[in-house]
């Protein structure tokens, strides 16, 4: 179990992360999540002792990451791929990270099996592609056969068979009753293999809630109608509480009400429409959203069953696939 | 929303991870690590990447070889000697600088030492190879000195291969002419291993720099700056007769100077001698070490 009680990284005036309390509990996937800048890494960095937080503290089962005596048997990280001397062999690499935790040689060769890296051991690691790369940093993550895993954006630049393979291998790691904490800017691939959230936008915890519940309230909470009579329309769907912005052309763009409301006002009011759909914000632009609310939604997110959540959670499903 | 509601029910419920790991890593085996696994690690990664055994050659090559020229250059002086006079004086030329003469690769040496010295440290860092390195061992002192220590036996074992093969080199081209000393002679075994040592030392001092700068470039050019350019520079110092603080009062206290008293090679008034010299050449090196440390167990990596 990896815990964290108001970690704050201070680099010159920015606020990289800012006051994160959270607990990443075994036998799950928990997926760490937030735009690009967010503080992810950061974030890591701190769990891993690799960056001194400016306050606040940071333990792997129960203890300081720095303080434990074989670190690779506790906890395995790949931050990234390439954190490699590429003058180096596979074999060599993970060798001399095995010998300083006293792990036996065997487990070099047991670790490259499991990434299927076996044929490549003895060739230098510099010639390996992003993917092999991406395997021999799990295969030394995995070295110590650890309790806690955490990767950091590990499909990035990925093939679809490697993404496959990653996502397959933390549900197995998971389901081992490991702590798997696994970082992504990207919420599709959150979706596919995380269980619970962790979602972080500037440096702050905006939800700790599980992936169901995430994209029930983040997910298609505007409606792309486009109309000949575009001002009519915005009289009306403001007098029932929408939103609208004019997008140009007669396309307005609604907040605040779903497509069915919109739909059905439009026709109550003689107003044709040539196209409604729900639209799925950018994950950028929720995370921008979140942050500027990030009070509020911190208060209100974790399936509290509000007739809000639930609307939210239907034009979730359409909103997937955009 | 906080999250250490979260905390308590996932322990009663649900897969436990003590109950599946009685001990974190038990599957690996093997026992607590020491400073004796942080040492083997080092080991592994200084004889697992090539630059290391082509620095190690281009020094031995670049030493033996200037050595050996500098020693022919004195041998065939005294061969070519077309009168009795100015063969006495090239042979008495020939034997005073025997020792220093076939040592004398030493001063390009030390640029090599330096560059692999420096890379030790700096190559985790262009590489990210450091992130690696402390996630798997957070303890960052005990990295640091199997570094310096693994460093530091590689560097002497090489700088001694190096020294006695330059001396026998010069000595078996000066031996056709009669001028070649032998380990016996006073002095002479000091100055051998004395090479040796101030390779060593050389290339921990660099070490230092890197650990210091964390940058290749800028640690082999701090390096060469400290070990060669302030020697080059202290040739242009006026000298003795002079009331003004002159190459007499400084010249002693250059790197190069004061390490290459225990080899010899240098002549000028007022040296140290040659052990305290040394003694003053690491203290520049042991500086360079323990500022390398601190920033080591400071900067976030």
């Amino acid at each position: 179990m990896i815990e964290a009680r108001g970690l704050s990284k201070r680099y010159g005036g920015t606020l990289a992360v800012d006051n994160l309390s959270f607990a990443v509990q075994p036998g799950r996937v928990t997926g760490f999540l937030g735009p690009n800048g967010a503080g992810k890494t950061t974030t890591m960095r701190m769990i891993l002792g690799l960056d001194r937080p400016t306050s606040g503290t940071v333990t792997v089962n129960g203890r300081p990451f720095t303080g434990l005596a074989a670190p690779m048997r506790d906890v395995g990280a790949l931050l990234e791929a390439k954190a490699v001397h590429g003058g180096r062999s596979a074999y060599s690499h993970l060798l001399c990270l095995a010998q300083s935790n006293n792990l036996p040689r065997r487990r070099v060769g047991e670790a490259l099996a499991m990434v299927g890296l076996s044929d490549v051991a003895r060739k230098r690691s510099g010639n390996f592609s992003l993917g092999m790369g991406q395997r021999l940093g799990i295969a030394a993550a995995l070295l110590g056969d650890p309790g806690i895993v955490m990767f950091d954006e590990p499909v990035n630049g990925l093939d679809p068979e490697g993404i496959l393979w990653i996502r397959n291998l933390m549900k197995s790691l998971a389901a081992e009753g490991r702590t798997v904490f696994v970082s992504s800017h990207l919420m599709s691939e959150m979706e596919n293999t995380a269980d619970h959230l962790l979602v972080i936008g500037r440096g702050r915890l905006i939800a700790d809630c599980s992936v169901a519940e995430f994209i029930a309230a983040n997910s298609a909470r505007s409606v792309r109608v486009r109309t000949p009579q575009p001002a009519r329309l915005v009289r009306v769907a403001a007098a029932d509480g929408g939103a609208v912005r004019d997008d140009g052309n007669g396309q307005l763009t609604v907040t605040g009400l779903d497509p069915a409301r919109l739909g059905d006002l439009a026709f109550e009011h003689d107003i044709p429409l040539h196209e409604l759909a729900p639209v799925s914000a950018s994950l950028e632009q929720a995370f921008m959203d979140l942050t500027a609310t990030a009070v509020e939604y911190r208060a209100g997110l974790p399936g509290d069953g509000t007739d809000e959540t639930r609307r939210a959670r239907t034009g979730a499903l359409a909103g997937k696939a955009a | 929303m906080t999250t250490t509601t979260l905390t308590g029910q996932n322990q009663g419920a649900g897969p436990n991870q003590a109950g599946l790991h009685a001990r974190p890593g038990d599957r690996a085996g093997g026992r607590r690590p020491g400073f004796a696994a942080a040492l083997r690690s080092e080991f592994t990664k200084i004889v697992s990447v090539r630059s290391t055994y082509w620095t190690l050659i281009a020094m031995i090559v670049a030493c033996v070889g200037i050595g050996a020229l500098f020693s022919y250059g004195h041998a065939s002086q005294v061969l070519g000697a077309t009168t009795q006079a100015q063969h006495q004086a090239a042979l008495a030329s020939a034997r005073a600088s025997a020792l220093t003469g076939s040592l004398f690769g030493l001063l390009i040496g030390q640029l090599v030492i330096a560059v692999l010295g420096a890379l030790t440290i700096t190559s985790e860092y262009s590489t990210g190879m450091i992130r690696t390195t402390l996630t798997a061992l957070p303890r960052r002192g005990r990295i640091y000195a199997a570094k310096a220590v693994v460093f530091a036996v590689v560097g002497l074992v090489t700088g001694l291969v190096v020294s006695f093969a330059s001396f026998f080199t010069g000595q078996l081209i000066l031996s056709g002419v009669h001028a070649s000393v032998s380990l016996s002679q006073p002095g002479v075994l000091r100055a051998v291993i004395g090479g040796g040592l101030f390779l060593a030392v050389c290339g921990l001092l660099a070490f230092g720099l890197g650990g210091i700068l964390r940058h290749t470039a800028g640690a082999i050019t701090a390096a060469i700056g400290l070990l060669f350019v302030t020697w080059i520079l202290s040739q242009f110092l006026p000298g003795p007769p002079s009331g003004w603080l002159g190459q007499a009062d400084i010249d002693k206290w250059i790197p190069f100077n004061a390490g290459g008293a225990i080899w010899e090679h240098v002549s000028g008034l007022n040296m140290f001698s040659p052990w305290t010299g040394f003694a003053v050449f690491c203290g520049y090196a042991a500086v360079a070490v323990i500022g390398g440390l601190v920033v080591f167990l400071r900067r976030d990596a």
